[in-house]
C-alpha cells in the first residue's frame, strides 16, 4: 500500500508540468459540523482574495479544491491530503484549522513535492516538522505573551491562570506564565479545566479565593466562552476589581453578539480585529463580508486564509507554475507585505508570520453592537513559542 | 489542594456555602432539562435521544421571539413551549407512534436520526453562531446573598426546578390522568380494554415531555448556550441523570441531579484538573449499587 502511494506520488511529481495550465490548491478545513463557521471564514478569505486579485497567476488558472474535515481527526486529515495530492493533483496544500490535522500532513510534503500553507493551526511546533510548511495565521504563544506585558504595565502583580485543558490552553498558560514571571510578576495559581466544563461558578470561586488581581484565561472560541465570561460577571469578579485578560480567541467577532454586555471592557491581545483601521482592511472586509453572506460571521480565520492565498500566489509566480515545493517556499522566505491586519512578513528561518499583536478592548459601537477596539500595538512580534521549544 | 485550607475558618465556611449554592443551582438546571427525558424513558419506555433536540428547538424559538419579535421573556417561554409542542405533534404522529414498544435499538436509531435532522435544519436556518435569550431586567445581574453574590437567573432556575418537580409529582400521582398514564404504561392492552384511550394518553404525555424539554432548554440556556450542536453535546449528561435517578421517578431524578450537581461542582472547585473523573466515578458507583437508578421501579 505504502509503496504504491509513493510510486503514485513520484509519478505525479515527475509529470506535474502537465497540469501547468490549471494549478490546483487543496484546502482542508472544517466546512461542516460544530466548527463550520471557522471553515466558512477560510472560504470567505480565499474568495475575497480571488475576487480582488483574480483567479489567474500569469497564464495559469488557479482552482481551489475544498475538502471537509469537521473535527480534529489526524488520520482523516492525512487521507484527505493524500487524496488531494494523488487524485486531484494539487500543487499546494492549505487551510488546516486544528494542530493535529496539520501535523499529520507534514510527513507527506517532501515526497509529494507540495508546500503546506497553514491558515490557522496555532501550535508553535508545526513549522519545525517540515521545511515545506509556511504559516500565515498566529501561534497561541504569539498572541498570549504580550498580555503578560500589558498586565505588568497596568500594575497587576498577582495573576491566576485558568485555561481549558488541551494543547492550545496549555500553550497559552505557559506563554503567559513564562513572560509574566520574567517581567517580575507572580502567578499565584494555575487551573486547567476540562473542555466539557459548562458551569464555571466553582472556577470563579477559586479565582476569588486565590486573591489574584487579574485572571488570565484561555478557552476555545464557541459555546463555553459565553458561559465563562458570564460567570466572571455574575460571580462579582468584575465588581471586585479582578481584571480579565485573555488572548483574542475569547472575543472573536462571531461570538460577540451572543456575549453582548457581558463582554464590554474585556481586554484581549490578538493579531487581527475585523475593526482594524486601514485601507487594506477596509477593502478586505468588504470583499470577505460579501463572500461570507452574513457580516456578523466574519472573524480571524478569514485573514489567515487571505494572507495564505497571498503567499501561494507569490509561490506560483516564483516557480512560473512549475511544481517545485522547495523553490516555492524559498521564494516567500522574508517576504513582507501589508496585510489587512497590518504589516507582516514571513520569518526566513521559522517560516512563521511576523506581525503586530494588538491590545484590544471590547467596546460598543454607535449602532449598539460590540467590537474589538485596538488600543495599543506590539510591533513585529515573532513566535516566542519556538524559542521555548528549544 | 484547596486554597481555603490555609485560610481562616469562617472563610472556609463561606466557601463551602458558596460552592453549595453553586451545586444546588447547577443541579436544578440539570433537573429542569432532564426531567422530560425521565418521563419519556420511564413512563413511555421510549429511549428518546432527540430530547436535547427538542430542548434546542425551544431555545431557538425563545431566542427568535425575544430578539427578533421583541417579546417579553415570560411570553417568549410560553410561545417557545407551545411552539415546540406544535412542532412535535406531527413528529409524534408519524414517527414516534411507530416505535412505542419497539426494541430499544430501533428507538435509538430513529431518535438519533431525528436529532441529526434537527441539527442540520437548525444550522441551515439559524446559522452556526451562538444564540442567546436576553433575560428580563429582574433576572439580570447578581443578587447579594450576604456572603456572596449569585446570578439572579440561577435563583430563577432553582425556583423553576422546584415548581416543575411539584407539578409533575401532582400530575402523575394525584390526578386521574396520572392514574391512566400509569395504567397504560404497566399494561396497555388491559388499560385500553378498561376504556382508557391509550393513544391519547401517550400523545399527551409526549407533549408534556417535549414541553418540559423546551422549558429546560430556555431556563438552562445561560449555562448551556443554544447552538446547533446543543442537541448532541449534552445528551450524555441528560442520559446519566435519568439512569442514576431511575427512569420515570421524579424524586429520583431530583435526587440524582442534586447529588451529581454537588459532586461535579465540588470536584471542579477542589480538583478541576481531574475533569469529570469524579462525576463519572460516582455514576459508575451508583449504577453498580442501584442498577435501576436510585429510585427506579423494578418491572
Amino acid at each position: 500500500m505504502k509503496t504504491s502511494i509513493l510510486a503514485a506520488l513520484a509519478v505525479l511529481a515527475l509529470s506535474s508540468t502537465a497540469f501547468a495550465d490549471t494549478i490546483k490548491v487543496g484546502v482542508v478545513g472544517p466546512f461542516s459540523g460544530p466548527f463550520a463557521i471557522q471553515g466558512k471564514n477560510f472560504k470567505a478569505g480565499i474568495d475575497a482574495w480571488m475576487a480582488l486579485n483574480g483567479a489567474k497567476v500569469g497564464d495559469d488558472d488557479i482552482e481551489i479544491v475544498y475538502r471537509d474535515l469537521p473535527a480534529a481527526d489526524p488520520a482523516q486529515s492525512k487521507a484527505l491530503a493524500q487524496e488531494l495530492v494523488v487524485k486531484e493533483g494539487v500543487q499546494y496544500l492549505a487551510g488546516f484549522y486544528f494542530t493535529p490535522d496539520a501535523m499529520a500532513v507534514t510527513p507527506l510534503l517532501e515526497q509529494a513535492n507540495v508546500p503546506l500553507v497553514v491558515m490557522n493551526a496555532a501550535t508553535s511546533a508545526i513549522v519545525t516538522k517540515s521545511p515545506l510548511v509556511v504559516r500565515t495565521s498566529f501561534t497561541t504563544w504569539q498572541t498570549s505573551a504580550p498580555m503578560a506585558k500589558v498586565a505588568k504595565e497596568r500594575g497587576v502583580k498577582k495573576v491566576i491562570t485558568v485555561v481549558s485543558d488541551y494543547g492550545p490552553g496549555v500553550d497559552s498558560e505557559n506563554a503567559f506564565k513564562t513572560t509574566f514571571t520574567a517581567e517580575g510578576g507572580e502567578v499565584v495559581d494555575s487551573i486547567r479545566m476540562p473542555l466539557s466544563t459548562n458551569d464555571f461558578s466553582p472556577i470563579m470561586q477559586r479565582v476569588k479565593d486565590s486573591g489574584a488581581d487579574a485572571v488570565f484565561a484561555f478557552l476555545p472560541s464557541g459555546p463555553t466562552t459565553l458561559g465563562f465570561v458570564k460567570a466572571y460577571n455574575e460571580n462579582g469578579l468584575a465588581k471586585a476589581g479582578v481584571q480579565f485578560l485573555a488572548p483574542g480567541d475569547l472575543t472573536q467577532e462571531s461570538d460577540l453578539p451572543a456575549l453582548g454586555d457581558a463582554a464590554a471592557g474585556l481586554l484581549t491581545t490578538f493579531h487581527y480585529a475585523v475593526s482594524h483601521d486601514s485601507a487594506e482592511n477596509k477593502t478586505f472586509v468588504e470583499a470577505a463580508r460579501k463572500a461570507i453572506g452574513n457580516p456578523a460571521e466574519l472573524s480571524f480565520p478569514s485573514v489567515g486564509a487571505y494572507d495564505g492565498m497571498h503567499v501561494i500566489y507569490k509561490m506560483i509566480e516564483a516557480t512560473s507554475g512549475k511544481q517545485d515545493a522547495q523553490k516555492a517556499v524559498d521564494a516567500v522566505k522574508g517576504l513582507a507585505w501589508e496585510s489587512p491586519r497590518g504589516p507582516v512578513s514571513i520569518d526566513a528561518e521559522s517560516r512563521h508570520i511576523t506581525q503586530n499583536i494588538y491590545l484590544r478592548e471590547v467596546a460598543k459601537a454607535e449602532d449598539g453592537s460590540y467590537y474589538n477596539k485596538e488600543i495599543a500595538t506590539f510591533e513585529k512580534q515573532g513566535d516566542p513559542g519556538l524559542a521555548a521549544l528549544k | 489542594m484547596p486554597k481555603a485550607s490555609g485560610l481562616l475558618l469562617d472563610h472556609t465556611m463561606q466557601t463551602v456555602l458558596s460552592v453549595g449554592i453553586d451545586a444546588l443551582a447547577y443541579g436544578m438546571v440539570l433537573f429542569v432539562i432532564s426531567i422530560g427525558l425521565s418521563v419519556t424513558m420511564g413512563l413511555m419506555r421510549v429511549v428518546n435521544l432527540a430530547h436535547g433536540a427538542f430542548a434546542m428547538i425551544g431555545g431557538y424559538i425563545a431566542s427568535y421571539a425575544t430578539q427578533m419579535l421583541g417579546f417579553d421573556y415570560g411570553v417568549a417561554i410560553l410561545v417557545a413551549v407551545v411552539g415546540t409542542i406544535i412542532i412535535a405533534i406531527p413528529v409524534e404522529r408519524f414517527l414516534y407512534r411507530r416505535i412505542y414498544g419497539a426494541p430499544e435499538l430501533t428507538q435509538v436509531l430513529m431518535t438519533i436520526g431525528i436529532t441529526f435532522c434537527v441539527i442540520g435544519i437548525a444550522n441551515y436556518v439559524f446559522g452556526p453562531t451562538l444564540k442567546t435569550i436576553p433575560l428580563p431586567e429582574t433576572l439580570r445581574g447578581p443578587v447579594d446573598l450576604g456572603f456572596r453574590s449569585i446570578a439572579a437567573h440561577k435563583l430563577f432556575a432553582i425556583a423553576c426546578g422546584v415548581a416543575v418537580a411539584a407539578a409533575l409529582w401532582y400530575l402523575i400521582e394525584r390526578t386521574s390522568f396520572g392514574v391512566k398514564l400509569r395504567a397504560s404504561v404497566d399494561n396497555a392492552a388491559m388499560a385500553a380494554s378498561l376504556g382508557v384511550r391509550t393513544r391519547i394518553v401517550y400523545a399527551v404525555s409526549f407533549a408534556v415531555a417535549v414541553g418540559l424539554a423546551a422549558f429546560g432548554g430556555i431556563v438552562g440556556a445561560e449555562l448551556l448556550p443554544i447552538e446547533p450542536y446543543y442537541a448532541l453535546r449534552y445528551m450524555v449528561t441528560f442520559l446519566v441523570v435519568v439512569s442514576v435517578g431511575g427512569a420515570g421517578s421524579i424524586p429520583g431524578a431530583l435526587l440524582a441531579c442534586l447529588l451529581l450537581g454537588a459532586i461535579d461542582t465540588t470536584g471542579r472547585y477542589l480538583l478541576p484538573e481531574y475533569g469529570e473523573f469524579f462525576f463519572y466515578l460516582a455514576v459508575i458507583a451508583i449504577v453498580c449499587v442501584f442498577p435501576r437508578g436510585l429510585l427506579g421501579r423494578s418491572r
